[in-house]
């Protein structure tokens, strides 16, 4: 028996992480009103790309030429049978955007898991190992950021022809550098601190130093930055779909639904007003969300909250008191 | 100075190498050009011929010779969708694009900084809440939608400006609007942000303590330091709009400039035309980058350069 081993008392041990960490988290995200909104219209959206086939009134893709372009059910000339109307080809728009939501999500994600494990790598091993091999990769990075973004994924997508397993893949070539910079600065710093000095000392070798020491400080900044790049990826994914290099019929994507209804947008109003609508307000709910993470990951920062929320209870008290 | 500009050279030169290396593999090998841009109905005799004319029968360290060369000498070969050189094509566009930027930059510049100014006077404020509302929903909104949106309102509802097309400054205002509105959001909030800190900086208590009316600690102090920040932003934006985001823009007004020839050369199959396009925007950003690099240095004595 080591003498690690000795039993701690109950109320000592730790919590179980898994449990406890939803709860306070959920305890912690209701104070903030906006964040909790986006964070709950997010979950929303993921429920609906999951079971779009099954909450759908209507098959996507029927076309029907007798109920084209037929208003939102709430207009005068609206139907109940679609919510939010039909397009140009009679399809029923909100199913559409139920199934809309499946593009984007898994564009969003995919993106964001390939750019993302790239990077880190590529930053994890600049940091570490310095020298020439991280001048080397950061010269690289520098050279990617200063390209044509768009228009280089413009041109790749048409040499290599458009589609969705395209277009993640060029999305996630022209988006790997910021993490590569992130976590390279952040290795960079945490090299010279004592407990890495100490762990080094002790014999462990740069694979467990990486993943045992490192890696875990990594994670908080690494998912605000994930979470903020998302934003942008499914704003990308929109746009490309609108010019036509993204998501092809038949599948749906919500930029794809606002591309098709631009060219009769000044007859019917609703085919892309309500995918565009959805975009928004995704996007600002993961805004909305990543600035109260950035704020809660970071112990600075939330000192800094801690203090305004004293200091306006103070005010409060006082001028009520006066 | 002359260490920074040689360094900075040499770095744009690794840029365009760079692009030139991306563009090749995409061209010549992802992409097959031959039947990218001959019809199907081409015989094997014509694929050959067409294929011998651009080189492509050569082993590959010698096309990308070739290519260089080319590119060294602006030679971007002929447009097959418009059947004169390239480059001619790139440079009657380009003025409409610039156009379409300096337009939409100056409406966010001039409009983002005193609103972002006017948020951080009163930090959780009645004006601070508003116009960080505003610049959330402006950054959350994608620019194409936008843009259609606008279109709706503006041009079909109220018949204020023309739904498409260029020639005059009304054709300018909607365009330069969507282009203008996510930059003018990010350019408040750092605004903001970036006058907020400078505010709680102890030589603006100390300049308040000695009584010196605020206009003066403002303006004379806190924006010129403030505004360091907000200038890089305002290049990046500049850099990414010009890298691509006019495209969107462009096409949703049919803006006659580089991003609407973009797309219709990849509409058009047009494979030298893109690369034209792709190359010259490169090169800008190239030479955008350095000068605003040169640019801070004058504004911001602080900063060193080498």
């Amino acid at each position: 028996m080591s003498a690690t081993d000795f039993p701690r008392p109950a109320a000592l041990r730790p919590r179980p992480a898994m449990l406890a960490a939803p709860a306070g988290f959920l305890a912690e995200l209701w104070k903030d009103k906006a964040a909790f909104a986006g964070f709950a219209f997010l979950i929303l959206v993921v429920l609906v790309a999951i079971f779009a086939p099954v909450l759908a009134p209507h098959d996507p893709a029927a076309q029907s030429v007798l109920s084209r372009l037929t208003p939102p059910a709430w207009t005068e000339r609206g139907s109940a049978a679609h919510l939010l109307g039909t397009d140009m080809l009679g399809r029923d728009v909100f199913s559409r955007l139920l199934h809309g939501a499946r593009a984007s999500l898994m564009v969003g994600v995919s993106v964001v898991l390939l750019a993302g494990s790239a990077g880190v790598a590529l930053g994890l091993v600049a940091g570490y190992r310095g020298g020439r091999t991280d001048t080397v990769i950061m010269r690289v990075v520098d050279v990617f950021v200063a390209f044509p973004g768009l228009l280089l994924t413009l041109l790749l997508v048409a040499m290599i022809g458009p589609s969705t397993s395209t277009m993640i893949v060029v999305l996630a070539f022209s988006n790997w550098m910021i993490y590569t910079r992130l976590v390279r600065g952040i290795v960079l710093s945490m090299r010279a601190t004592p407990f890495i000095e100490a762990a080094e000392v002790l014999g462990c070798g740069p694979g467990r130093i990486l993943r045992l020491h490192i890696l875990p400080n990594l994670i908080p900044p690494l998912l605000t930055l994930a979470i903020l790049e998302f934003t942008n990826i499914l704003l990308a994914e929109a746009a490309l779909s609108f010019l036509g290099l993204g998501v092809q019929p038949p599948d749906t994507s919500w930029g794809l639904d606002i591309a098709n209804g631009k060219n009769y947008m000044l007859i019917a109003w609703w085919p892309i007003t309500f995918p565009g609508l959805a975009i928004a307000a995704t996007v600002l709910s993961v805004n909305l969300f990543a600035s109260w993470l950035r704020v809660t990951t970071d112990p600075a920062e939330r000192e800094k909250r801690h203090a305004r929320g004293r200091a306006r209870a103070l005010r409060r008290t006082s001028s009520e008191n006066g | 100075m002359a260490q920074f500009l040689i360094r900075r050279a040499l770095q744009g030169m690794l840029v365009i190498l760079g692009v030139t290396l991306v563009v090749f593999v995409a061209t010549r090998m992802v992409g097959d050009p031959v039947q990218m841009m001959l019809p199907l109905s081409a015989s094997a005799e014509q694929r050959a011929a067409f294929s011998q004319q651009l080189g492509l029968d050569q082993p590959l360290g010698t096309q990308f010779l070739a290519f260089v060369g080319d590119l060294l000498r602006f030679d971007f070969g002929d447009s097959l969708w418009q059947r004169r050189p390239a480059i001619e094509i790139v440079l009657t566009k380009l003025p409409r694009t610039l156009e379409l930027i300096a337009a939409g930059f100056g409406f966010a510049v001039i409009l983002g900084v005193p609103l972002g100014a006017l948020a951080a006077m009163r930090p959780d404020g009645l004006w601070d809440r508003i116009i960080v509302s505003l610049s959330l929903i402006g950054l959350s909104v994608p620019q194409f939608w936008l843009g259609l949106i606008l279109v709706m309102v503006f041009a079909v509802g109220l018949g204020l400006f023309p739904t498409s097309g260029s020639g005059s400054l009304s054709h300018l205002v909607l365009p330069a609007l969507t282009l203008g509105i996510p930059s003018m959001a990010r350019i408040m909030m750092l605004t903001r942000s970036s006058v907020i800190a400078e505010l709680n900086q102890q030589y603006v208590r100390t300049a308040r303590a000695r009584g010196l009316p605020f206009a003066h600690i403002l303006f004379g102090h806190a924006m010129r330091n403030a505004l360091v920040p907000v200038l890089t932003l305002a290049g990046w934006e500049v850099i990414s709009a010009w890298a691509g985001y006019t495209v969107v823009v462009e096409t949703v007004f049919a803006w006659p400039g580089l991003g609407m020839t973009a797309m219709g050369a990849i509409n058009h199959s047009d494979m030298f035309l893109l690369q034209a396009i792709v190359f010259v925007v490169a090169l800008g950003i190239v030479l955008v980058s350095l000068l605003l690099d040169l640019l801070y240095k004058l504004i911001d004595p602080r900063i060193d350069l080498a």
